[in-house]
């Protein structure tokens, strides 16, 4: 007994070590993703989360207010600076829907699935673990609204992360820089694949890239579709530094393309449509328009003229969308249009029904994780040779077209 | 200098409000996940190590530094997504040997603090990083530099926050 007395706090120590070291082991040999989540993350979650909601709806309350209400400095220049954006931008969307239509038509032939991101679902990060060690942050978004573990979480600038677990009001998401995060990835270029991992300092690698391959710097990485988690072709980062790895494989760093140490607000991707391409949705005359495309141009009527304000009908100087089920008829772009924007001089369009599938809803990101067009460059490449002789407002007869193309087929 | 060697009777022994004991150690961990987001350089520090510390040293108790360090490991423990029990233990073990030196030594000094802040930061890393690797097989980043850097930074903190826990520790 007085052994026992005397020695009373280091056995309290051993014996609280032991249990904490024997739940350490059951933990680790337990280790499955359908793993209940444990009582004590919910207490612990509940307990703080609560209170990281409530500092960040002050903060961005006050902000707001600042923001919309007095802090107008630069709003005019910042206007006309947009305005010249989307400007821009309006010219650059044409000369890639030129593109993804020709992917697209490819991907029918080749009966290609395609995954497309249809709802995502704003959430705001509100708080961390806390840890270097452990690379995740909590949104404010939960299984009430429609969470589940393993959604992928993205950003405009690009991938953030995966849900890892799942509260009732709010969400952990694992970033890509943690340790034990693992992304299929693909480089834009030189389409080698390799799995995308963080390192413990939160250095963001490429793995399994033979050593034999040549990776510049400065190459997009993007989403591979591998991992099932997300879609095809989402931006993950740039590569920023290669290097001889060990056991045959290069060491390639990659620098997120989305800020991770400064995630204010993320998009949680809900669902992912996948679908095969049919070959009735992209037209029974698919092969005639590609033989179209070898054709020489037939000058359009005037009739086929579209107005800027009718519904489908392209930009000025654009090319109009086609309805699905319209014949295949050669189709033309005024020079000015194309040198505009870009694009490949008059690069003629047989634009399928699919060829909106990218924004198959208002919160679509517009990025059809398909199969890349990398491929669809070399055999669709046809000459440009379809410049009318004079310039034409738009090609076709503007018939409705649905903006959202969800449509089981 | 200000670490001084003292016999058991000579020191002071404090308690904290119940109060204090549970929202001090909740504040801390709450700080910890929010302020990274805002200032992410902020990870280097350890805001529930360093309360930790400051509740062993001020009540010189092992039984209560022991526990105290390990229920506030396994709240962080809690907040990240590895199994629960790798800051549980590194804290348990800070703790426990932060009263036991409190015992013996005056560290009512802001300079005692700064070293017993540095050593206790070099032994929790040391034991979160056995842990980690050896019973929980992640792959772990040594940098001295960092973790001087860390040590330095968080022995800082820790003064200003031992300071803050003088104002609210009551005397037995």
């Amino acid at each position: 007994m007085d052994v026992l007395g005397r020695y009373r706090n280091l056995i309290v120590l051993v014996g609280v070590l032991f249990a904490q070291v024997l739940g350490l082991a059951v933990q680790v040999r337990r280790t499955t993703d359908s793993e209940p989540t444990r009582l004590i993350r919910i207490w612990a979650v509940g307990t703080v989360t609560p209170l990281e909601k409530a500092l960040v709806w002050v903060q961005t309350s006050t902000g707001n207010v600042w923001h919309n209400y007095f802090y107008l400095r630069g709003v005019r220049a910042e206007n006309r600076s947009l305005k010249q954006q989307i400007e821009r931008m309006s010219l650059e969307q044409v000369r890639i829907s030129q593109d993804a239509d020709q992917a697209r038509r490819l991907q029918a032939l080749l009966a290609f699935k395609e995954q497309f991101i249809s709802r995502t679902m704003a959430a705001q990060v509100i708080g961390s673990s806390g840890s270097e060690l452990s690379r995740s942050v909590y949104i404010d978004k939960g299984e009430s609204d429609g969470i589940k573990p393993d959604m992928a979480v993205i950003t405009a600038d690009g991938i953030v992360g995966k849900v890892l677990r799942v509260y009732r009001s709010t969400s952990q998401v694992l970033l890509i820089d943690d340790q034990t995060s693992g992304v299929g990835a693909i480089l834009d270029k030189t389409r080698l694949q390799g799995i995308l991992r963080g390192t413990p300092a939160g250095e963001v690698v490429l793995e399994k890239v033979m050593s034999d391959e040549a990776v510049p710097a400065g190459e997009m990485v993007l989403t591979s579709g591998g991992d099932g988690i997300f879609p095809k072709g989402l931006l993950v980062g740039r590569v920023t530094k290669v290097a001889p790895g060990s056991e045959l494989f290069l060491n390639i760093r990659v620098r997120p393309a989305a800020d991770l140490s400064k995630l204010e607000e993320v998009l949680v991707v809900t669902k992912i449509d996948e679908r095969q391409a049919q070959p009735g949705q992209t037209g029974a005359a698919r092969a005639v328009d590609i033989l179209a495309e070898r054709l020489p141009t037939v000058p359009s009527k005037p009739e086929n003229t579209v107005k800027a304000d009718t519904p489908g009908a392209a930009a000025p100087g654009t090319v109009a969308p086609k309805s699905a089920g319209s014949d295949a008829k050669p189709k033309t772009v005024s020079p000015e249009a194309s040198a505009g924007s870009g694009a490949p001089a008059a690069r003629k369009t047989a634009n399928s029904p699919s060829s909106s599938s990218g924004d198959a809803s208002g919160t679509s990101l517009g990025t059809s994780a398909g199969t890349s067009s990398g491929n669809a460059a070399t055999v669709t490449g046809t000459p440009a040779m379809k410049v009318s002789p004079k310039p034409v407002k738009a090609a076709e007869t503007p018939k409705p077209q649905p903006a959202v193309e969800d449509s089981p087929h | 200098m200000a670490v001084t060697y003292t016999s058991g009777e000579q020191v002071e022994v404090y308690r904290f409000s119940i109060p204090a004991t549970i929202l001090i150690p909740l504040t801390a961990v709450f700080l910890q996940a929010w302020l990274p987001l805002r200032f992410p350089f902020f990870t280097i520090f350890d805001l529930p190590l360093l309360v930790t510390i400051g509740f062993a040293t001020a009540r010189r108790s092992p039984l209560a530094g022991l526990l105290t360090g390990s229920v506030i490991g396994i709240l962080q423990d809690a907040l990240t997504h590895h199994p629960i029990g790798l800051y549980g233990i590194s804290k348990t073990v800070v703790g426990f040997g932060a009263s036991s030196l409190g015992i013996k030594l005056d560290v009512e000094h802001a300079g005692a603090r700064f070293l017993l802040t540095i050593v206790f930061y070099a032994v929790h890393e040391v034991v979160y990083f056995m842990i980690s690797r050896g019973l929980v097989g992640l792959r772990m980043a040594w940098s001295l530099p960092h973790e001087l850097l860390s040590g330095l930074a968080n022995a800082m903190l820790g003064v200003l926050v031992f300071m803050l826990l003088d104002r609210v520790k009551q005397r037995t």
